[in-house]
């Protein structure tokens, strides 16, 4: 789960890790008065979008009054934000964040994620604040030190220390950074993140170290044991039939194409769309229906497929191993019946109780393109989307 | 022959009185299995099925029935916990089928299992079958599976199925099948299996299963090129799969330009695997590996 600058900068906040001060703003005047409240001689007015990039596609922005912010936040807000992480509609702006500004001396990366080679996490610093990190990744991958973190010890201030001497810090930035690197992870471990990243950390001309962005994502499977963090869930930010799968425990991605898909496990659900490609289709989309899925999971499933306006035809791909070929059946005559069923469903069946559920799908009258394996339910599919007669 | 189970593995289920764990239990009863215990804490001296006795701790459960391998079908919450009490308990092979564990339980379970004799596969994984000794632990569709030369191994759980079914069909019969699971942090990755599947004197052949997302499949490949001598062929789920999208493993995505289909199959093409054009083609795949062995 993604969350907001605003957002991840409280939980910083929470766990000491030094930020600037800034106020939340939903209209032009009530960043006007965030401003002056903030008092600095500047201030900088900030979109709260979840794609990173949004100071080149022209969200953040400095303003030398109150005035200026609320001209800046009358610009920012409704806009249909652009950056590389965005789609090329953009999206659109609702709250702006004002911060005060800051005398800053040198901009520095700092990031932790799970290293997956080691199955540890690792803390990631760069001297190249403020640009994307990939880029310095690639190009020069000298310039990004890391540490890669024990979890029984936790981060080590000695870590922290080496990372600071390897940017080159001196005086008490030493030791503000290494505080700050162990607020961070803190942060990152007691909430369940899976990244958090600091582009830029600022060192200020007094030496103090801040956060002036901050980037967090959270592990989707921890969320249970994390209500607080749950509630900065922000839905006008997702994809609205993403949102919906969510709340079905379904996994679920949009594409372009016009092939709706069901399967049953990511690896079949990513091969299947491969073998839609590779016969001349396109999938609508990615939905693994997981596990143990019940009756309604698989209508709600396929109702979802179906909101999208784009879908000629649906393939239902499921080898049974977990789940139960006659659940799956039940699942689609049901699904099938209650959205009244417009376009071809083809419909491939293997595995666990497999017989029971191709003979719920014969005696449900339902007209359904029975395939025999994957490549024949694609093709069928792809046919049946052209408007191809198919059986 | 085969690897990690055979005919002298006493297995027992972590959760045998839940929905999933009480289905299966009866599937891999039914398919031969040697299901010795149940483990269900608060559950302990009642009976699965009138034939499989429950105890409420794993240690007792070794103890008393002399089980040496676990499926556990714990929830999410509690799995890593159970994963540590199977270890702590002796059992040296601890098969975790449980999808949805979160990633840093599992960093911390890695850690505390680290230099034990403890072998952990998956977690978020379908299991381990060996169908010559009618053992089946997991969740993988017993029927499909025929005693064989051929040795699976694949991250993805249901495309093992598949690749399980066409090898079938075609007539080659599996030694083992394994799952390796879906999620970043794993217990056992492609190195480990292949390196078993490498020494087993039973095993001819191998077909290997990778999907985007990490660099498992790139050091499987790098491990291939300097010891694996035997056919192989691979596929790799997810070609069509945009950047920055999670396809619903945890471990499936291309970040940062890292992970792509593209860039995996292109190592474990450089390192001799015949990989597979389409998931339909699996087992024709495999099929030309041999063929292209026995030429040579």
């Amino acid at each position: 789960m993604k969350i907001h600058e605003y957002q991840g900068k409280e939980l910083f906040r929470k766990f000491g890790v030094p930020t600037p001060r800034g106020i939340l703003a939903t209209t032009p005047e009530e960043a006007e008065k965030a401003a002056a409240t903030l008092g600095t001689p500047i201030t900088v007015v900030k979109a709260q979008i979840h794609a990173g990039g949004r100071g080149k596609g022209g969200g953040v922005k400095l303003a030398k009054s109150p005035a200026e912010a609320k001209a800046h936040a009358a610009q920012i807000l409704g806009m249909m934000l652009k950056t590389h992480q965005t789609g090329p509609e953009g999206q659109r702006v609702n709250k702006v964040y004002v911060e005060e500004g800051l005398p800053i001396e040198r901009e520095l990366y700092l990031g932790m994620t799970l290293d997956r080679v080691t199955s540890r996490l690792s803390l990631m610093a760069s001297s190249e604040g403020g640009v994307e990190i990939e880029e310095v990744a690639a190009k020069h991958p000298e310039k990004i030190l890391l540490e890669s973190i024990d979890p029984v010890l936790g981060l080590a201030d000695f870590q922290g220390r080496k990372l600071a001497f390897g940017l080159g810090l001196k005086g008490d930035s030493v030791g503000k950074f290494v505080a700050f690197c162990r607020a961070l992870y803190r942060c990152y471990v007691e909430t369940d993140a899976s990244l958090a990243e600091v582009n830029p950390l600022v060192v200020l001309k007094d030496g103090s170290v801040m956060a002036l962005d901050a980037k967090m994502n959270f592990d989707d499977n921890a969320l249970y044991r994390h209500p607080e963090i749950l509630a900065y869930r922000d839905v006008e930010e997702e994809d609205p039939i993403e949102a919906r799968a969510k709340e079905f425990d379904l996994a679920y991605i949009s594409l372009d194409g016009n092939i709706g898909c069901m399967v049953n496990g990511a690896g079949l659900a990513m091969a299947t769309m491969d073998t839609i490609k590779l016969v001349g289709g396109e999938p609508a989309n990615f939905l693994d229906v997981g596990g143990g899925a019940s009756k309604e999971k698989v209508t709600a499933a396929f109702k979802l497929i179906l909101t999208d306006p784009e879908v000629k035809a649906v393939l239902v791909n499921i080898f049974g191993g977990i789940m139960k070929g006659d659940i799956i059946a039940e699942g689609v005559v049901a699904a099938a019946r209650e959205v009244k069923l417009r376009v071809p469903l083809v419909v491939r069946l293997e595995g666990t109780n497999v017989e029971q559920g191709k003979e719920i799908l014969r005696k449900s009258g339902l007209t359904i393109i029975p395939a025999d394996n994957l490549r024949q339910a694609a093709e069928k599919a792809v046919a049946a989307a052209r408007g191809e007669k198919v059986s | 022959m085969s690897i990690l189970v055979d005919q002298n593995t006493r297995v027992l289920m972590q959760g045998i009185t839940g929905s999933a764990g009480s289905f299966h239990a009866g599937q891999m009863l039914d398919y031969g299995t040697k299901l010795v215990a149940g483990v269900t804490p608060g559950k302990g001296g009642h009976e699965f099925q009138d034939r499989v006795p429950i105890f409420n701790t794993v240690a007792e459960a070794v103890k008393q029935t002399g089980a040496n391998a676990s499926v556990i079908f714990v929830p999410p919450p509690f799995a890593g916990d159970a994963i540590l009490e199977a270890a702590d308990a002796g059992v040296p092979l601890i098969i975790t089928i449980t999808e949805g564990i979160p990633v840093l339980d599992m960093v911390r379970v890695k850690r505390a299992l680290q230099g034990r004799p403890v072998r952990l596969i998956g977690p978020n994984c379908p299991g381990v079958i060996t169908p010559s000794a009618r053992c089946k632990i997991g969740i993988m569709p017993g029927h499909i599976h025929k005693p064989g030369r051929i040795g699976v191994v694949s991250r993805s759980g249901t495309l093992t199925y598949e690749a399980v079914f066409q090898l079938t069909q075609l007539g080659l019969g599996q030694s083992t099948a394994v799952g390796i699971g879906g999620d970043p942090v794993n217990g056992t990755d492609f190195v480990d299996c292949l390196k078993l599947f490498h020494a087993d004197p039973e095993t001819d052949a191998v077909i290997m299963i990778g999907e985007i997302g990490g660099s498992a499949e790139e050091a499987g490949a790098e491990y291939i090129a300097r010891e694996f001598k035997k056919p192989i062929a691979g596929f790799i789920a997810g070609v069509s799969a945009p950047p920055g999208k999670r396809m619903g493993h945890a471990g499936a995505i291309i970040a940062g330009g890292k992970g792509t289909a593209t860039e995996k199959i292109r190592a474990l093409e450089a390192a001799g695997v015949l990989m597979a054009p389409s998931p339909t083609e699996l087992g024709t795949t495999l099929q030309a590996a041999l063929k292209r062995a026995a030429s040579r």
